[in-house]
């Protein structure tokens, strides 16, 4: 059930919160918006990727002759066409990056890492032939032993993947070659007092599969690299601007030489911002001087694009008999996959979150092993962490026999809370998500029939700030141009445009907002980390003030009087003697009275905010199969500000099923060969729509104090919670505690009949 | 294997309407030759395998994935792809409720959900929810979690139904049941 936000502000708005047809719907449904895929330029040609068979292999030789030679192929490149980097750190938003590994991830150059590492590629002249090509390369490799597990990957004796990598805890290198890339630890209070001190103590290990973001679009790009020396980019990514950085710095060229123009993307979830053709399609461009396409094919995706990781984790929470929690301790070991650099960091963020803890310790390692480098994926981190921590909040609630709700009520962070890791919260709205969960339609709703239950779990995330740009003009017809640098992957060119409209006292539908190249607008980080509706809007909000201050500055000089006596008032220049002029009319006027008027803005925010979300799951389980199926489902969370109601309710639906897929049936299934068994999207089961109920949403709106509008990011936070709260359904259900990722049904049968 | 590319052949069809011959290749499926020798490209590649419906179109009226039929296949057949839906400049009602009823987030599965779902109500104008979901059950969306597509179809299913294309807003605050009951 899907109703009107639940406003904790008083602040009436005539734009924010309506339901406008976003701007490019109309080119989406029919099939006109143009995705990189659906470029195609003159003279194109068609590149493709030899990929490693082996997970852990010394390449000894590559023998390109035979595909060079081949009738239709124009290039072939190996690691050897690559500039060798150096260990630089780049940050990109989501995450930083070691270029030398990114450069090494995009193509080998003496050791594949995992199954399906690039090794090589041609451009030919259709893809059929370059398929051939790739047929006639050589490759002798040399296989080594590899690894899969995390925990297997962090022993003294394990396969090691980088002679030179030593663990980092705290600022200080190990001494001896590892997989533990890192070590992270962060710590309050007395944890061992504190525990000992405690009614309960509950201890719980967990483990997670690694999956995949599962995006509709695979990675696909087009290269130019013109004559002039510039190179032409299009591309499918989250981050124009980080694209574009990391390929001039992969291919050590100046940035002002490559031009990246985002074409629509069809789905990222994190899984979009580090490159991967980019720079091949790039230098296969500049080998046979013609504009290089790449597409990849699913197999692909899933093998040599960065899922997110598989994890081991062990939580331990004390808590009085009265359900205060006192202390707790987690230990979180992430796959970082084939690179160094995962996401244990906001993982050991997240983990104690969404509770006041004055006694916690979390302990956080990121270890490499041979899969693909591991990426963000929605909430990065999160979602291991909640499931673990969430789980055992349930167990304490059903060992005290206490209503998990008013547990998670009695222990909520709110104002003032320091998390772990340092932070202390501003105004947030956790306990004001649970009063609504207590509150709503099906928490009220008694679950009946046999092999049913009802489970619920609360769960956090970030909204990063960082960089963003837009410029604006007004049209003499009283609609308004508005550039931004945000690609836009799931409506926020109108979530953007509102807030100008809003500001500027217009309709949505007079804002015309334009996803442009890196040439056209300031620099704008990553779609990515709940910041674009928050902190593009930002931006939106200020290039509208600035535009209003030029609107009085004309309406001064048409009024012939000063501008201070002009103000603005929801859409109206007001002047002295209490003359009036409407934006639009005004707006006509503007090519009698001085120059254009461009207004412009840029943000750089450090504040990160809050989100938090709570989501209700009822299951019913069969017994006989351990198959789940979801009854009905409730994702409730805090918006701030919901500027288009209905795409915030799409956030939380479509969160909320790729945490159930998560919880019930992905996972990269690997052979005993180390290859994966199931890279399709036929054996990697993402849920259908036949698998689900319709998901119900309630939106919280608890004004953030750092935006104009209160606007929090919601992208991220509702895959958080899922996991966690299927498992609770489940047990309820029958009787099955789950402490493994996937509860697929071959595993929940297995518990189920070990039950009796 | 490598070898001489195969000879091309001669296939005349009808696609949205309109005659169209081409030559191509007997290994070359029917989204290949859609998007990149006839620049239809409004069917999507999503897995070029079957598996994604996002490449739907309609066969003689019937969906199927576009990438798993060969082109060689369609030799006197006709043909409806996405941009074959909207009726000269108006909008299908169904693409009018998936605008109105947000069911689109980045738009990649669009096309394919919204030939699918006109392959059903042309056949079945009054599906419950579980027809619906049923039959579009071979497209995957990532993005949406599928709740506001499947209520932007019964939308449609409304819509085709009274007969004209009111131009107002599907009700984004019904419960399944409340949708179900109007319905009865
Ligand atoms: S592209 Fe044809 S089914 Fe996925
Ligand atoms: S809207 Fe992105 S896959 Fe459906």
């Amino acid at each position: 059930m899907n109703g009107s936000p639940i406003s904790y502000s008083d602040k009436k708005y005539k734009v924010l919160g309506t339901r406008p047809i976003r701007h490019d719907g109309t080119d989406k449904v029919t099939g006109r918006a143009i995705y990189t895929n659906d470029v195609h330029f003159p003279d194109m040609v068609h590149g493709k990727i030899l990929r490693s068979p082996h997970a852990h292999a010394k390449i000894l030789s590559i023998d390109t002759s035979a595909a060079q030679a081949l009738d239709g192929v124009l290039a072939v490149i190996t690691g050897e066409d690559w500039p060798h980097l150096k260990d630089k750190i780049a940050h990109l938003g989501e995450g930083a990056v070691n270029l030398a590994d990114l450069s090494e991830n995009c193509m080998a150059i003496d050791k594949a890492l995992y199954k399906g590492h690039a090794i090589a590629a041609v451009a030919a002249r259709n893809v059929h032939i370059a398929e051939e090509a790739l047929s006639l390369i050589k490759v002798e490799y040399e296989t080594l032993p590899s690894v899969l597990w995390v925990q297997d990957a962090m022993q003294d004796d394990a396969p090691i993947l980088h002679e030179d990598l030593r663990t980092d805890y705290m600022g200080a290198k190990g001494d001896k070659p590892t997989n533990i890339a890192t070590h992270l630890q962060f710590e309050q209070g007395d944890v061992e007092a504190a525990l000992a001190s405690a009614d309960v103590v509950i201890e719980r290990e967990f483990k997670t599969a690694t999956v995949h973001q599962g995006y509709i679009e695979p990675h696909n790009s087009i290269a130019l690299w013109n004559e002039d020396g510039k190179l032409k980019i299009w591309t499918s990514t989250q981050g124009s601007f980080t694209c574009r950085q990391q390929v001039a710095e992969l291919l050590q060229i100046p940035l002002s030489r490559v031009t990246v123009t985002p074409c629509e993307i069809g789905g990222g979830f994190g899984g979009k911002i580090a490159v991967y053709l980019e720079p091949v399609a790039a230098l296969l461009s500049r080998k046979c001087g013609r504009p290089v396409k790449m597409v990849m094919q699913r197999d692909e995706v899933l093998e040599a694009t960065g899922p997110t990781p598989g994890s081991y984790m062990k939580i331990k929470i004390g808590a009085t008999k009265e359900g205060k929690l006192v202390a707790g301790d987690a230990y979180l070991a992430y796959d970082a996959g084939a690179y160094p650099g995962g996401v244990i960091g906001p993982g050991c963020m997240c983990v104690f979150s969404c509770v006041e803890l004055p006694n916690a310790r979390v302990h956080g390692y990121d270890v490499c092993l041979n899969k693909p480098k591991t990426q963000a994926y929605r909430a990065p981190g999160a979602t291991q962490a909640a499931f673990a921590f969430e789980s055992v909040m349930n167990e304490l609630a059903d060992t005290l026999c206490i209503c998990p709700l008013e547990l998670r009520l009695k222990n909520a962070a709110k104002e003032g809370t320091r998390r772990v890791d340092g932070p202390i919260y501003p105004r947030v709205g956790l306990i004001e998500c649970l009063e609504a969960a207590k509150n709503s339609d099906h928490w009220n709703t008694p679950l009946e029939g046999k092999h049913r239950g009802r489970g619920i779990a609360a769960g956090f995330w970030f909204n990063i700030g960082l960089k963003s740009s837009v410029s604006a003009t007004v049209n003499s017809d009283g609609t308004v141009n508005l550039l931004e640098g945000s690609t836009d992957i799931g409506g926020t060119r109108t979530s953007i445009a509102m807030q100008l409209a809003e500001t500027l006292g217009i309709a949505a539908e007079d804002v015309h907002p334009k996803v442009v190249d890196t040439d056209s607008v300031g620099y704008t980080d990553v779609t990515g980390g709940s910041r674009t509706t928050f902190a593009t809007g930002l931006a939106a909000y200020e290039v509208g003030l600035d535009l209003r201050k030029q609107l009085c500055q004309r309406a001064a000089t048409l009024w012939e009087c000063d501008v201070e006596d002009v103000r603005f008032d929801s859409g109206t220049f007001v002047g002295c003697d209490n003359k009036k002029i409407t934006f639009r009319e005004l707006a006509e006027q503007l090519p009698e009275i001085g120059e254009p008027v461009v207004g412009r803005a840029s943000i750089s925010k450090d504040v990160s905010t809050n989100g938090f979300g709570v989501h209700i799951c009822d299951v019913e389980v069969d017994p006989e199969t351990g198959k789940v199926r979801v009854l009905r489902y409730t994702a409730i969370q805090d918006a701030g500000k919901a500027i288009h109601p209905s795409y915030v309710e799409g956030q939380l639906q479509g969160g909320a099923v790729q945490g159930i897929g998560w919880a019930l049936n992905e996972e990269y299934f690997y052979r005993d060969d180390a290859t994966m068994a199931n890279a399709s999207l036929l054996d990697y089961r993402m849920p259908t729509c036949y698998d689900l109920p319709m998901i119900d949403t309630i939106i919280v709106e608890v004004p953030n104090p750092d935006h104009p509008y209160g606007v929090r990011g919601v992208g991220e936070t509702p895959i958080v919670p899922p996991p966690a709260a299927v498992q609770s359904a489940i047990y309820h259900a029958c009787g099955a505690r789950m402490f493994k990722l996937p509860m697929s049904p071959p595993k929940l049968w297995k518990a189920i009949s070990q039950l009796s | 294997m490598p070898g001489k590319a195969p000879a091309k052949m001669a296939i005349s069809t009808t696609i949205n309407g309109q005659n169209y011959d081409f030559l191509c290749e007997p290994r070359q499926s029917l989204l290949e030759v859609l998007r990149d020798s006839l620049q239809l490209t409004g069917a999507k590649e999503g897995c070029n395998n079957g598996n994604c419906g996002a490449c739907t179109v309609l066969l003689d009226g019937e969906p199927v994935n576009s990438c798993i039929v060969l082109a060689v296949e369609v030799q006197g057949r006709e043909l409806t792809t996405i941009e074959g839906i909207a009726n000269r400049g108006e909008l299908h009602p169904i693409q009018q409720c998936f605008l109105e009823g947000a069911a689109l987030q980045c738009g990649i599965c669009t096309p394919g959900f919204i030939v699918a779902a006109k392959a059903l109500l042309d056949k079945k104008p009054n599906p419950s929810e579980e027809e619906i979901r049923f039959a579009l059950a071979g497209n995957l969306c990532r993005c949406t979690g599928y709740d506001k597509i499947v209520r932007s179809v019964q939308a449609a299913s409304e819509r085709i139904q009274a007969g004209s294309t009111p131009k107002q807003n599907p009700q984004p605050n019904q419960t399944n049941q409340q949708q179900a009951q109007q319905q009865q």
